[in-house]
């Protein structure tokens, strides 16, 4: 693997390309914060807090650091006014659904994000997918997925999969930076005995 | 039909059928599109084919089922040739007058003619009503003059003459040096070159390209689109075979939704037709160029008009958008170089071929050449599907073409570009329909146009196309999930009476974070139509939440309020 140059909030560092721009600063001791990504997990590109200003060939934009590949001279800001603008909105937007999260406090603490700005809606759950993903990409069972599109898009167990296949595993719920992965499975497990047929929509990526 | 092997034979086919006709011979069209059929146009055709049956005149008189010309207002429309003369809203009873009056006695039935609504003038001949006669028809024009499910009517007007020029005289390098300098924009929004990008995709090296033509179209109050493929669907597919030779494309696609199933047969005909006839399949008009034309119907969902979300369901994965660094030009479909026009980019392809780019540069503004076709729908007196030049105004559209406002009441908006778009008011009503001009207002070229009067609520409004995005978002990404849940939790209380000072403000930076942040141009977008009115509407807002009053009267828990003001 050739190795590229790139700068990331001044400091210049070295990364194998391939790489993307929040692996390469996190070797670097950069923490970039990020609620999808996972390094074993395709880049997923939705919760958007790893967004990060990149100039490249001139052009200075925000990019999510999660999916950026490096190359040689980027420069990479991973604050700005602007960028802690959006993650702070973010932030109180998650915490409209998962006020009781230790990560999303955490990180709402360090942006200032007030907790009651937005009306809550306590489905726990902040669509990070991790559990859908790490189901489908790493244990390739597809157990668990999403229902539902837009603003009523939720994580749903398939009862048929997950009555044979999760009881043994639940590796996922580790993955889960709120409590909403847990509530759904035991809602599924007990849908399970009901055998009641249910919509389920599989997540390919 | 045996498969046509060469230019001169294609010439001689033509030929053929122009012989066959005799351009003097009645011919009742009766328009058969989605919104005519909707209104009874199946039963007006039955009813005059039997009418001629009747009084044995099938040798005298043909009748046709058309394809849409527009003005969808007032279907199910007739009209009778060579007089070219219109009438409208047609049902079965008036069918026998019509053929014994003026098919058989060459005389007009008045009471079935157009009347202007602003002059009460009775109207004989289709190419003297206003709402066409001010259009610029490159597109539409002949859609009474064919049958969309007969290619001989297509090649009766000349259709595929564009492809036999294309294949016989040109170099795939000079048919995109043609696009390029038509100026022809793609016609989806962005108003990219289309052009330009055929000469990306054709300098990118692979083993297959693809040629994608978006015919998908959800927006609230758009039909355009599809009317113009369903209405002529050879004239697209011209076009894009006319591209796939230009980049050097082997498989092309029509994106399609099945909600529209007329639509969609009249598409599956022309390639069944297009395949007989030899001008898609294997050495195309003996050429050596080969192309297969398939469609792919898509899953339904709106957002699946976005190119990554559409090309992943093309590819059978879940129709969500997806970051990508790379141009579909390079990695597109399969993640081989692949052109994505919308239909209308590809339907003006053979018109630039046959006339030239010249010709075609002079039509419109400078930086924005030739025509849109736009849905027109709201409180317009004559709505429906019309083609306009670039440049011309929303004023010249709204009141020249369509006629004004209904029971002349106040305008009071228009909106331009669907969801993702913005509202217009009267004091920018001489904007140009122009990709520069309306970008230079927030707006993008849309296929759908929403006339409101003075009777309609802005909060009311804005609302509904947020709700509609709520629904059609995947909601994979934050800023549009959950900042579309906000603005509309917002504005619900806001046109409930219980609106507070700083809601505004909030609207504001939700609008600008997911306009930054949002994963794809349909969270990105989804503000705009709220933005618009917070800039040109501000004083509704300020009505809802400082006075507890809507100036619409649309909003319940507010107009009692209101309208005791008023009293």
């Amino acid at each position: 693997m050739a190795e590229v140059t790139l700068t990331i909030d001044n400091k210049e560092i070295k990364a194998e390309e391939g790489m993307t721009v929040i692996e390469a600063a996190r070797n670097a001791g950069i923490d970039i914060p990020s609620f999808c990504h996972h390094e074993h997990l395709e880049p997923y590109t939705a919760c958007r807090i790893c967004l990060v200003e990149i100039e490249a060939k001139g052009r200075t934009d925000l990019h999510t650091a999660c999916s950026y590949p490096v190359a040689e001279n980027l420069v990479v800001t991973t604050k700005t006014d602007e960028i802690i603008e959006i993650r702070r909105t973010l932030l109180e937007m998650m915490l409209s659904h998962a006020p009781d999260s230790r990560d999303v406090r955490a990180l709402a603490e360090e942006y200032g994000a007030e907790k009651d700005r937005f009306a809550k809606e306590s489905s726990f759950c902040i669509h990070c997918a991790l559990c859908v993903r790490y189901c489908a990409e790493v244990k390739k069972k597809y157990a668990v997925g999403f229902v539902g599109s837009g603003t009523s898009r939720e994580i749903s167990f398939n009862p048929e999969i997950a009555s044979k296949e999760c009881w043994d595993c639940r590796e996922c719920f580790e993955l889960c930076p709120t409590e909403a992965l847990q509530t759904a499975y035991l809602f599924t497990e007990a849908l399970t005995s009901s055998s009641t047929p249910f919509e389920f929509e599989f997540k390919e990526e | 039909m045996p498969r046509i092997k060469s230019p001169e034979e294609l010439e001689n086919v033509r030929q053929d059928i122009l012989s066959r006709r005799d351009p003097n011979k009645s011919c009742i069209s009766i328009c058969a599109g989605t919104g005519c059929l909707a209104l009874g146009a199946g039963e007006v055709i039955a009813a005059f084919q039997s009418e001629i049956e009747k009084q044995g005149l099938h040798a005298e008189v043909d009748t046709r089922s058309a394809g849409c010309p527009g003005l969808c207002e007032r279907g199910p429309l007739v009209v009778i040739y060579p007089e070219e003369i219109c009438y409208v809203e047609v049902s079965p009873e008036d069918v026998e007058e019509i053929v014994s009056q003026t098919v058989v006695g060459k005389k007009a039935v008045e009471r079935l003619l157009y009347t202007d609504p602003n002059t009460d003038e009775q109207i004989v001949h289709v190419y003297e009503i206003p709402f066409f006669k001010n259009q610029k028809r490159l597109l539409i024009d002949d859609n009474m003059k064919i049958d969309p499910r007969n290619i001989e009517d297509y090649l009766a007007i000349g259709g595929y003459s564009a492809l036999a020029k294309v294949l016989n005289t040109m170099s795939p390098e000079k048919v995109t040096e043609e696009t390029i300098q038509s100026g022809l924009r793609g016609r989806s929004g962005s108003g990219f070159p289309a052009g330009k990008k055929w000469k990306f995709c054709r300098g990118s090296e692979a083993d297959i390209r693809y040629v994608i033509c978006n015919c998908h179209e959800g927006d609230p109050g758009a039909f355009a689109d599809r009317r113009v493929i369903e209405a002529n669907p050879h004239n697209v597919l011209e076009g894009m075979i006319i591209g796939a030779y230009a980049i050097g494309a082997s498989e092309a696609y029509v994106f399609v939704g099945d909600e529209f199933p007329q639509t969609v047969e009249n598409i599956y005909k022309a390639i069944e037709q297009a395949e007989e006839y030899g001008f898609v399949g294997e050495n195309i008009l003996g050429s050596g160029f080969d192309l297969t034309l398939k469609v792919s119907i898509d899953g339904g969902g709106y957002v699946l008009g976005e190119s990554t979300a559409l090309m992943a369901s093309m590819e059978g994965k879940v129709g969500e958008p997806r970051t990508k660094y790379d141009h579909a030009t390079d990695k597109g479909f399969w993640a081989k170089p692949t052109v994505l026009n919308n239909l209308q980019t590809w339907a003006n392809v053979p018109i630039i071929i046959n006339h030239g780019a010249a010709w075609y540069s002079d039509i419109g503004t400078e930086s924005s050449s030739g025509t849109r076709v736009f849905s027109i729908s709201g409180k317009v007196k004559n709505t429906g599907m019309v083609e306009v030049p670039m440049g011309m105004t929303l004023r010249e559209v709204v009141f020249d073409i369509c006629g004004g406002i209904i029971g002349d009441k106040k305008f009071k908006a228009i909106e331009v570009g669907g969801p993702m778009g913005g509202f217009v008011p009267e004091s920018l009503l001489d904007l140009q329909v122009d990709y520069e001009e309306l970008d230079k207002v927030g707006l993008a070229m849309g296929p759908s146009l929403i006339v409101l009067d003075e009777d309609t609520c802005i909060v009311d409004m804005v609302k509904y196309f947020l709700n509609f995005l709520a629904k059609e978002s995947c909601g994979k990404c934050t800023p549009c999930r959950d900042g579309l849940r906000h603005m509309i939790n917002i504005l619900n209380r806001i046109s409930e009476g219980r609106g507070r000072k700083e809601d505004l403000d909030l609207l504001e930076l939700i609008a600008k974070v997911q306009k930054k942040a949002a994963l794809c141009a349909l969270g990105q977008g989804a503000s705009d139509p709220l933005l618009s009115t917070l800039k040109h509407f501000r004083d509704e807002y300020e009505a809802h939440i400082e006075e507890k009053s809507c100036p619409g009267c649309i909003c319940k828990a507010l107009s009692a309020a209101s309208s005791g003001a008023n009293a």
